[in-house]
This record gives C-alpha cells, sequence and structure tokens, in this order.
C-alpha cells in the first residue's frame, strides 16, 4: 500500500491513476564488496511512457538497468513486473517477460554477419531463414536499415547499433531499455531513433531511457528520474525542468563552464599530414584520399562528419595501426613518421584516444594498472630493463583517478567494471598525464556525463595551452565549436579544408558533412589557414 | 525442460579455480564406471592408479622423473595458448630435440670428449626443437596455415625421421639388430641428483624453467605482451605489440622446451635413442597446460598429478591387467572435462520451460 502510495506521488500529473505500472523496483539494492552501486532504489515504469534515467557517471544507471534486465542479481530489494513479484534468473528470462535491452557496450560478435548475430541473441527456434526475412522486415517497418549479411566488422558504430535495437524490436518487447543510445550517433542518426520510439511508445510499449544529453531527455521523455552516488534523488517532469536544472540535481551543485586560456599562441607545426592516401584494410572500408593538413603547437583541430566516412581510418593512419609506404604522408614533431609503428609514434611524443573504449582502448578483463601499462610502456618509465614497474603503473592510476575523477569501486580493479563514462575519463586521463605533444582522440566525451564532459574539454584546452597539438574527431559539433579553433569535415575519405571556427556555421558544416563543397573562393583561402 | 547454456555477466572468479577440481571428479566418476565395465573392482583400480604410487619412495621418484618432460613441455604450450598461438606438435619438437642432441652423444661416442659434450646436445637440442616449431609458425604468420594441422602433421614427420635413424645410420653394431643407438657415454648423460635413485638434474632444470616462466608471465613486459596479445588483440595491437611476431616467439620458445625435454628424457632415464621414447608427453602436456590454467605453478601440480597416471597406470597393469592404454584413456576424458569445465567460468547451465514465450513477433 505504502509502495502504490509513493508510486502516485512520483508521477508528476496523477496521469496514471487507476492502472498499474508496467515494471516497479523497490529498495533495490546492488553491492559490490562495501560499495553500493544502487542503495534502495524504488522507480516506477508505466506503460506507454519514455522514462529517463539521469545521474553522473558511476551514478549507478546501468548497474540499475542490468538487473532489471536479469544481468545481475541485486543484493536486496524487490522487481514487480505488472504488479508481481519476480526473480529474474537472467536476461533470456527477462525477454520472455517482454523486456528488451540495448547496451551501452555493444555484444556483438565482429566475425559473424549481422543475421548471425540477431539469430545468436534471439531465443525463437525460427529457422535462421525466417529469421533473416523478419529482421530485413522488421528493420524496414522501423526505418532502421540493416544488410543481413555483412559481417559486422566491417560496420560503423551507428550501424552496430542498430543491430542491437532492430535484435530487441524482434522480440516485441514491451518494456525496453536503452544505455545511451545517442551517445554514439549522429543528429540525424538521433533523431531517427527518437521517431522509432515516438512510435513504440504510440504502441502501448515502455521506454526507459538513459542519456547525458539533457535537451533530447527534455525533448522525449515524459518522466526522468535521477541518481546520484546510487540513490535516487528526485522524479521530476524533464518537460518543466531546465537543462540546467536537470543538471544540478544530478550533480547536486553547479557545473563548471569550459574556459579557453587567454592568449593561446601557436607555435611550430607539430603534426603535419602530407597527401596522405590509404587504401582500406577490407572490403567496406573507406579509402583515405588526399588527406592533407597541418596542426600547430597549442592549437586544436576538430573533424567533423558523419560516422563511417573515415574518421576510424584515419586514426588508424595517424596512429600507426596502419603504416603508410611513404613515411613524409604523417610528420610528427618534424619527423616522418608514416612507416612508424604506434610505439615509435609514442616515442615521439604522440598519443591517442580511439572511440571504442572496451578492446580497443583497453584490454577489458585487465587491471586498470595494467591498461596504463598498455600505452604507457613506450615511453612512461615503466618498463626498467624489461621489468614492469608496478608501482609507476599503479600511480599513473591513482594520479589519472585524482585528475579526473574517475569514480570506482577500489583502488585497481578491472576496466570492464567502470562505469562507460568514468572508464572514458580514465583512458583520455592516462594519455593527457604523459603530457604529449600531440593527442589524437576520437570522441572525447561520449558517454561522459557533463560535468565529466567539461572536465575533459578542460583537459583538452589547457594541454593545447600548454603547447601540444591535439586533433579531436567529434560527432558533437557543439563540442568541437567548444574547444576547437579550426573544423575540418570529413566525407566519403576525404577532409575537407579547415574552416576557422568562428566561420564554421552549421550551414556550412551540414553542407560538407553531405558531401557538396562551398564556394570555390573560400575553400582555397582556407588552405593551409 | 531444457538445458542452454547461458552467459554470465560477471566472470566467476570462483569458477576458474575449482574448475580443474570439479575436472578431476568428473573423470574419476567416469573412470569408475569404465573400471566396473571392465569388469575390475573400481575402487582397487582407483587406489593402483591414484594412492599406490604415493606410497613408496621408488614410485615417488619415478612420478618426479616423468613429470619433468610434462611441465617442462606444458610451459612452453602455456605461453603459446596464452597468446592464441595453437602449438599442437610439442611430441614432434620433442622428438626433434631428442635427436638432434643425441647426434652429438652418437658422433662422440667412444671417443675421449669432455665435458662440453652434454651442454653441447642440450643446447643443440633446444635449438632444433625451436627451428622445428618455427615451421608451423612460419607458415600461419606468411601464408595463413593453420598452425594447428600443420604443427601436429610434423609429429608424424619428426615420429619417422627417428625411426629412420635408429633402423639405419645410427643403430648400435652390437644391439642384436635392435632398433636403438648404442648407449651413451658417461659425458653424455644426464647426472642422477641421488646415487641409484632415479631422479636426475632435468628436474632441476624444470623447476628453474617454472620459476622463469612465473616471472616472464607476472613481472615482464614480454609477459603482458603475452596476455594482452590473446586476451585482447585490438588493444594490443593498439599498445604496439604485433600478434605475428609473438606468433614466432612462442613457436620457438615453446618449441625450444620440448627439445630440451625431449634430450634430457634420452640422455637421462632412457640413456639412449630408440623409438618409442615417449609415451605422448607432447599430447599430455598439452592437458597439464589447461589443467594448471596456463598458470606456471598450476602446471607444475597439474604435472605431477598426470605423472602419477602414467605410473598409476603401469601399477594397475601389474597389480590388475588393467591395459596400459586405460591411462590415456583417462588423460583423454581429463581434457575434455577440464575444457567443458572451463565454459562454465563464462556461461553457465539453466533451465528453461520449453513452453516460454518464444520470438515469434507480432510485426
Ligand atoms: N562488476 C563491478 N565490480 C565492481 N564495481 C562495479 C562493477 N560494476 C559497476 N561497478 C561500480 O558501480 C558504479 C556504478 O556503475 P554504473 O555502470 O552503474 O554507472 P553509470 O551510472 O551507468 O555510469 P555511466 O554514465 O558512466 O555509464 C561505478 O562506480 C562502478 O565502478
Ligand atoms: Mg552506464
Amino acid at each position: 500500500m505504502q509502495a502504490h502510495q509513493r508510486m502516485l506521488d512520483s508521477t508528476p500529473n496523477g496521469l496514471h491513476s487507476g492502472e498499474s505500472p508496467l515494471l516497479q523496483t523497490l529498495g533495490l539494492t546492488k553491492r559490490y564488496g562495501d560499495f553500493l552501486a544502487n542503495d534502495s532504489i524504488d522507480i516506477d515504469i508505466w506503460p506507454k511512457e519514455i522514462h529517463a534515467l539521469l545521474g553522473e557517471n558511476g551514478a549507478g544507471k546501468s548497474t540499475l538497468v542490468k538487473a532489471i534486465y536479469g544481468l545481475i542479481q541485486p543484493s536486496a530489494g524487490e522487481i514487480r513486473w505488472q504488479g508481481q513479484p519476480i526473480v529474474l534468473s537472467g536476461p533470456s528470462e527477462a525477454r520472455s517477460r517482454g523486456i528488451g535491452m540495448v547496451f551501452q557496450h555493444f555484444s556483438l560478435f565482429d566475425n559473424l554477419t549481422v543475421a548471425e548475430n540477431v539469430a545468436l541473441g534471439l531465443d525463437g527456434r525460427e529457422s535462421f531463414k525466417d529469421m533473416s526475412a523478419r529482421l530485413e522486415q522488421v528493420s524496414k517497418t522501423y526505418g532502421l536499415p540493416l544488410d543481413p549479411r555483412r559481417e559486422v566488422w566491417q560496420l560503423s558504430v551507428g550501424e552496430r547499433q542498430r543491430i542491437e535495437i532492430v535484435r530487441a524490436l524482434m522480440q516485441d518487447p514491451k518494456f525496453l531499455i536503452l544505455d545511451e543510445p545517442t551517445a554514439v550517433l549522429t543528429p540525424q542518426e538521433a533523431d531517427q531513433l527518437f521517431i522509432v520510439l515516438e512510435r513504440l511508445k504510440a504502441e502501448g510499449r515502455a521506454i526507459l531511457y538513459i542519456s547525458h544529453k539533457l535537451e533530447e531527455v527534455k525533448r522525449l521523455c515524459d518522466t526522468a528520474t535521477i541518481l546520484r552516488g546510487g540513490k535516487k534523488v528526485d522524479t521530476c517532469n524533464p518537460r518543466l525542468e531546465t537543462a540546467a536544472s536537470l543538471a544540478r540535481m544530478m550533480v547536486g551543485g553547479e557545473i563548471k563552464e569550459v574556459k579557453a586560456a587567454a592568449g593561446r599562441k601557436t607555435t611550430v607545426p607539430r603534426l603535419v599530414v602530407n597527401d596522405l592516401s590509404l587504401a582500406p584494410s577490407e572490403a567496406h572500408g573507406v579509402r583515405l584520399e588526399h588527406i592533407s593538413f597541418e596542426l600547430k603547437g597549442g592549437e586544436i583541430l576538430g573533424i567533423a562528419g558523419v560516422a563511417g566516412n573515415g574518421q576510424d581510418e584515419l586514426f588508424a593512419a595517424l596512429s600507426g595501426e596502419r603504416l603508410s609506404k611513404d613515411p613524409g604522408t604523417v610528420v610528427i614533431e618534424g619527423i616522418a613518421a608514416g612507416h612508424l609503428s604506434i610505439t615509435q609514434r609514442r616515442k615521439l611524443g604522440a598519443a591517442f584516444v580511439p572511440e571504442e573504449r572496451l578492446g580497443h582502448g583497453t584490454a577489458p578483463r585487465m587491471k586498470l594498472s595494467e591498461n596504463a601499462l598498455l600505452t604507457g610502456h613506450a615511453a612512461s618509465g615503466m618498463v626498467h630493463h624489461g621489468f614492469i614497474d608496478t608501482a609507476a603503473t599503479l600511480k599513473t592510476v591513482d594520479r589519472a583517478t585524482e585528475t579526473f575523477d574517475v569514480r570506482k569501486a577500489k583502488r585497481d580493479p578491472e576496466a570492464a567494471s567502470l562505469s562507460g563514462g568514468n572508464l572514458q575519463k580514465f583512458i583520455v586521463g592516462r594519455e593527457i598525464l604523459r603530457n604529449p605533444a600531440v593527442l589524437v582522440v576520437s570522441q572525447p566525451t561520449w558517454g561522459v556525463d557533463a560535468g565529466a564532459a567539461a572536465v575533459i574539454r578542460q583537459a583538452l584546452l589547457d594541454l593545447a595551452s600548454a603547447g601540444a597539438a591535439v586533433l579531436v574527431t567529434s560527432q558533437d559539433l557543439d563540442e568541437l565549436a567548444e574547444i576547437a579553433d579550426r573544423i575540418a569535415v570529413m566525407f566519403h575519405g576525404h577532409l575537407s579544408a579547415p574552416l576557422a571556427t568562428a566561420d564554421a556555421t552549421r550551414e556550412k558544416l551540414g553542407l560538407l558533412m553531405g558531401g557538396s563543397s562551398l564556394e570555390p573562393k573560400e575553400a582555397a583561402h582556407a588552405v593551409g589557414a | 525442460m531444457q538445458l542452454v547454456l547461458e552467459k554470465r555477466a560477471e566472470r566467476s572468479n570462483t569458477i576458474a579455480l575449482v574448475s580443474p577440481l570439479i575436472a578431476i571428479g568428473l573423470t574419476i566418476v567416469t573412470m569408475t564406471i569404465l573400471f566396473a565395465i571392465l569388469g575390475k573392482n573400481p575402487f582397487l583400480a582407483l587406489h593402483a592408479y591414484f594412492i599406490a604410487p604415493l606410497t613408496d619412495a621408488y614410485s615417488l621418484q619415478e612420478i618426479a622423473v616423468k613429470a619433468t618432460p610434462l611441465v617442462m613441455i606444458a610451459i612452453g604450450l602455456s605461453l603459446c595458448y596464452l597468446a592464441n598461438a595453437w602449438n599442437i606438435g610439442a611430441e614432434g619438437q620433442f622428438l626433434i630435440g631428442a635427436v638432434a642432441g643425441s647426434w652429438i652423444a652418437v658422433k662422440t661416442q667412444g671417443t675421449d670428449a669432455g665435458a662440453w659434450v652434454l651442454p653441447a646436445m642440450l643446447v643443440l637440442a633446444a635449438a632444433a626443437g625451436a627451428l622445428y616449431a618455427l615451421i608451423p609458425a612460419i607458415c600461419k604468420v606468411k601464408f595463413g596455415a593453420s598452425e594447428i594441422l600443420t604443427s601436429l602433421m610434423l609429429v608424424y614427420v619428426a615420429d619417422l625421421f627417428l625411426d629412420y635413424l635408429v633402423r639405419g645410420p645410427w643403430r648400435d653394431p652390437q644391439g642384436f639388430n635392435f632398433p636403438t643407438t648404442a648407449e651413451f657415454d658417461p659425458v653424455a648423460t644426464v647426472p642422477l641428483l641421488i646415487d641409484g635413485g632415479r631422479l636426475h638434474l632435468g628436474s632441476i632444470i624444470t623447476l628453474l624453467v617454472v620459476a622463469a616462466a612465473a616471472i616472464l608471465l607476472g613481472r615482464t613486459i614480454k609477459g603482458f605482451e603475452i596476455r594482452v596479445v590473446g586476451a585482447a588483440p585490438r588493444a594490443a595491437r593498439f599498445g604496439g605489440f604485433n600478434a605475428n611476431q609473438l606468433i614466432i616467439l612462442t613457436f620457438a620458445v615453446s618449441g625450444a622446451l620440448a627439445g630440451l625435454a625431449g634430450i634430457i628424457e634420452v640422455a637421462g632415464p632412457v640413456g639412449h635413442l630408440q623409438p618409442g621414447i615417449s609415451p605422448g608427453y607432447g599430447f599430455t602436456a598439452i592437458i597439464v597446460a589447461f589443467l594448471g590454467r596456463l598458470n606456471p605453478l598450476g602446471i607444475l601440480i597439474a604435472g605431477l598429478f598426470l605423472a602419477l597416471t602414467f605410473i598409476g597406470g603401469e601399477q594397475a597393469q601389474i597389480a590388475m591387467k588393467i591395459p596400459l592404454d586405460v591411462t590415456k584413456v583417462f588423460q583423454g576424458i581429463l581434457l575434455f572435462y577440464v575444457l567443458a569445465c572451463d565454459s562454465l567460468i563464462l556461461y553457465r547451465f539453466k533451465l528453461v520451460s520449453p513452453n516460454r514465450q518464444v520470438a515469434s513477433g507480432t510485426h
């Protein structure tokens, strides 16, 4: 009875009185050792509702939804489904009851095709052919185009997410959980997703939606539950709040503004790319076509563009994960480095942050200290005569933790146990603490909460102020506008001439991202800026 | 009801530790049934296998002697397997090492060659084992050939080569036409640790190898590289580690250790080169590596346990006329269970009722 009372209170306008919630948690608690990832959380989800779950990195959002999806067992508390208490022994039971989930980190097999991946995630016994047909049909109905025969490793992040969404929709869920779905999407892709979600809502389903993008929460969601430090702090109607007031509830205070240091001076060119062309390493990859740019110390160059237009290939070519025959195509600190390995480039003072944190930026099952060693062994004094200096690796973990406020359950946990945003802070911190001369970073604030995103952006600005050259690839135009001095756009493997950020209006960038060129005069002018 | 395998959300560390013990338990249950089918008293048979050898000093020494090559080979294999390189041909590398080392012994036979002979034999055997292991490794790296198949096939080549040598050019003229070389000279023999005993210097070398591997994997950047390449290949490439170089390196090291084990066996307990010097050490070592969780200390324990089954098998044959091949059956079943139980670290069994809502979809 008391729970029912609370439920009514938490519904902003008493909209739902009379019906019963589709799903409820009562005092849900998850403990990792002494650490409370979820502390007695009550939440009510109603049909025909898009419910936002907000909170800082490490607030416990993913933990809560994993418990609802049966992936982890709560340490205490209760989950009720359509009024009945349930204990979920695993995700397949959750799915069979009508709970679907799209994860923050994808769980796809790279070497299998789209259809095979979907088949593995389904519990049904239909034939592979029927399943493939249904896959195409569902993806068409909801406007999420997918080629079932392509192998996952060839797909962009946005396309991978589409697989996860279609897979979840194929189970016809009554309740769909999405953990930071738009973190990896372009604005256009996100709009497309919102149409899908509105439609699912109209069909009578409930949606639990985790996001750090408060504007989109205001636009899309009917209710918002806010977590802080594992506890529920509030439930509200996001449409009646401002982004700033939501952020205050999450953080329990104000968020700092990002400030560029005044009078930042550019110095010598530290990263130069000369006519870099590179054939794709796989069938569906993008060919890099005559890419040239020059990046001086003290400068931040932003690369915008829709995912899958060659950004990954460019990152691989710059980092040395792929080598080019001509050493002169990539020049780091005045030294031709196109033929040098990633380790040698690190020794020249370069540092890299890839967009995929688990499995690329870190080895998920290894400790943070080992992941510090992963990129630090080259030039950070962590190795003496072939022996690992464990104290030095731990010190890097501690420093990154302190500087970037990485929240974790213990001093040196496995990378996979960190919340998404905290892992990102660790990875960025790990590279910045090496004081690189050149930093190449992809999607620096994917899935990072507003406060932490500000910290990371500030750190990039500070690094540039200290004289480093910073190359940021991001799909978030606001982010680039905030930190970059110049912005170039990638399209079909070509890189446009950089525009000064002040000139880079949304219209111009939109044109470039769609493959049109700007007026020849202007483009020519911007070359070699 | 239907039994399905479901992925665990969190890797179970407890199961990672007890999984080998569960595997041993299941193997013993299966063997009990097998003995009963063979018409032997299972309890007496199990006693002969696992208890009797532990009760006298001679058998205890014999266990250490048998464990010596097993552990030494398995350490090398574990490096390969950690790095995702699948060397299945340690048996062949063992034989080639034995042949190469024996070459010096045969050539110096009856001369007044000094104390350099044994060290030279050890070095040559290790080098030959490494080179032999490099064949599948290079085929893998250069042409993408499956190292599993090529390394396995080379076992038979090595086996026949040894056979040819001891039946032809190296046969002992005074050996009554038996396919064997003459007994090695004392300078070409691995010294015993206890006069009149069976324990030899090879066991000490093996212990050193175990310690070296533990240091390598736990403390050095090379060991880290091996672990990370196997555990997260893409992250390893980002870290600047080259998987192909590592295939070459781990195959070479494991080949060298197998070759070294080969010559120690020939110049130690056997005393001369002949066919059948190995009861399948190179294959049993695969089981040892996995049963020991690819961990040096674990491998040492697992090696002693499998050595026990060899000795136990011999005793069971003598005492109860149980065929010696039952030992191989035992080892095969054990490997099967070890690998099966390992999947429980990441997966768990679950019963689901077949009439649950099937994902039929109404779109
Ligand atoms: N398996 C685990 N072992 C130990 N601690 C864990 C484990 N999983 C999560 N945690 C901790 O629980 C806390 C909450 O993590 P959770 O992933 O729920 O955060 P989140 O709100 O989803 O954050 P983000 O926005 O960054 O994704 C984090 O501090 C994390 O380190
Ligand atoms: Mg999360």
